[in-house]
């Protein structure tokens, strides 16, 4: 028992350090905000990288969420006999919930892995130690840029996820289930307020300051060996689904 | 003449560049240097030598400031860097080169724009003379050829090669090199040396060369030192090393299994651990 506690102790001690440590790290990338934003060339260059190239994998998965979702509502729906309600409550769970959390999910997959992974090894390849020997800082050069980039996109990709989602919806429950077209689409424009478009934005920022946070404090404190970088991949993945979780809670919390 | 073991040549502090003196460097607790003092002459081609663990490199980042030593004084150009700001720091790097053991080339940049990294960085140049610039440190290097490969593209010499071009675009005062000889094929070897040599003297800079390959760089330095133990055992030219009475020194520079630098690292009996049956402890 006594060993047990211990144990509790140490993990609670290490967690407190490291949240500690990414609060530090996060007041840093703050102060280099405004030196970062004079050049936006670098932080455009990882909108494209983390945004951009995120678009086929987020595309799809809007697609096929959207169509199951078509599916499981219609079925429900029919039971009450309501299925030209589809269309708002697809479009208001996409907004409200599905479409910031699974699109954080998948840009934590996504960019997030490819964010820790390449920061990882520009530390064990020296990279990062040449940019400071050259009297770079790679915080203002490469750290916040990424950040920069992560938080730009992930509202864009929250966005483009719930518009490709919406179409998954109105394929499966209006071109193959055959609701009607016209009130799918009015029952969803009477319904949806503009709260809910702000809450959907407002979460995929958060999360994309959330995840992109996490993916460049790993990266860029990934010990300097080949299983370093995994394990610092690994975390940001892990970190990054849990912290969504919670902050969606909070923020839905907060909003409702 | 010889240097008595630990000593620092006897030089006035404006011959030096830089200079570590009574330095004591621990990490996680473990003594790195105790009481090591170096002098990095002004226009000399200095080699930092010894067995492997001593801490060569770390002495490097003592000196571009990236570490702090816990006791003792790092001077650079006369400054104590532990009293510079981070901004003096900063300035203090961009008079510095510094040719890292593998290159450290930006991945994500060619040839060209590795070279380039520090200029655009620092320096609000037209893009013609910028360009007239890198391509003639790359031809210093011999790879204005390669300007647009990618550092994937690059053999380790070529590599190397490139990293040595970027590190003299800024025209540095000071040039550090972390094992430029590691890896190399003979051939590779003997262009990096003549070039370290024909920089250093070309350029009139001063030049810091951290190595174990005692005889290809007893043919450029000027000075070297010998550190063991975290001091300097012993310090000369290269010829002067080769008489040196300290059996590391000979252990070292005649390259010898045996000797004070033991080959093993400390290990229970081999016998007895061979019977055991309980596994490696």
């Amino acid at each position: 028992m006594r060993a047990l506690l211990g144990d509790l102790a140490s993990s609670l001690v290490v967690f407190l350090e490291r949240l500690g440590a990414m609060t530090r790290f996060a007041g840093q990338v703050v102060a280099q905000l405004p030196a970062a934003l004079l050049r936006p060339r670098l932080v455009v260059e990882q909108v494209y990288n983390t945004g951009a190239l995120s678009l086929v994998i987020i595309m799809t998965c809007g697609l096929f969420v959207g169509m199951v979702l078509g599916l499981q509502g219609y079925e429900l729906l029919q039971r009450f006999g309501s299925e030209e309600s589809l269309g708002m409550g697809a479009a208001l769970s996409l907004l409200k919930e599905l479409g910031p959390v699974v699109t954080a999910l998948l840009f934590a997959g996504r960019a997030g892995t490819a964010l820790a992974s390449e920061l990882g090894l520009m530390r064990a390849t020296d990279q990062l130690s040449a940019m400071e020997v050259m009297a770079v800082d790679p915080m203002r050069r490469v750290v916040v840029p990424r950040f920069l980039g992560g938080v730009i996109a992930m509202p864009l990709l929250t966005a483009v996820f719930i518009a490709v989602a919406l179409y998954g919806v109105q394929l499966v429950g209006v071109q193959f289930l055959g609701v009607d077209q016209g009130q799918f689409w009015s029952q969803m424009r009477g319904a949806v307020e503009f709260e809910d478009v702000r809450e959907g934005l407002v979460k995929g920022l958060t999360f994309g300051v959330a995840c992109s946070l996490i993916a460049v404090f790993e990266g860029y404190n990934a010990q300097p060996t080949a299983e370093g970088v995994g394990r610092a991949t690994t975390r940001t993945v892990v970190i990054s689904a849990v912290v969504t979780l919670v902050l969606d809670y909070i923020l839905t919390a907060i909003m409702l | 003449m010889l240097k008595p073991v630990g000593g620092v040549a006897p030089t006035a502090a404006g011959d030096n560049v830089a200079a570590l003196h009574d330095v004591d460097f621990a990490i996680d607790g473990k003594p790195i240097f105790r009481g090591l003092d170096i002098a990095i002459r002004r226009g000399a081609v200095t080699a930092i030598m010894g067995p492997s663990g001593t801490g060569k490199t770390t002495l490097l980042r003592l000196i571009t400031g990236q570490l702090m030593a816990d006791r003792g004084l790092v001077e650079v150009e006369g400054r104590d860097v532990a009293t510079m700001t981070r901004p003096e720091i900063y300035r203090m790097r961009r008079r510095m080169g510094m040719l890292f053991q593998n290159g450290a080339l930006l991945t994500d940049l060619d040839v060209f724009e590795n070279v380039a990294f520090p200029l655009r960085e620092h320096a609000r140049l037209p893009e013609r003379i910028l360009r007239n610039i890198v391509l003639a440190k790359l031809q210093a290097v011999g790879l204005r050829g390669a300007a647009r490969l990618r550092p994937q593209q690059l053999s380790g010499g070529m590599a190397r090669r490139v990293a040595l071009a970027r590190a003299i675009v800024m025209d540095p005062q000071l040039l550090l090199y972390d094992e430029p000889f590691a890896g190399l094929d003979p051939i590779s070897m003997g262009v990096v040396l003549r070039l370290i040599k024909s920089l250093n003297d070309a350029l009139g800079i001063s030049s810091v060369v951290v190595t174990h390959d005692v005889r290809e760089i007893s043919q450029i330095a000027d000075s070297s030192y010998i550190l063991s133990d975290g001091r300097v055992v012993a310090s000369g030219t290269p010829a002067e090393l080769r008489e040196h009475p300290s059996p590391v020194v000979h252990q070292f520079m005649d390259g010898l299994a045996d000797g004070p630098v033991t080959f093993h690292y400390p290990a229970p009996d081999y016998r007895r651990q061979l019977l055991d049956r309980s596994g490696v402890s």
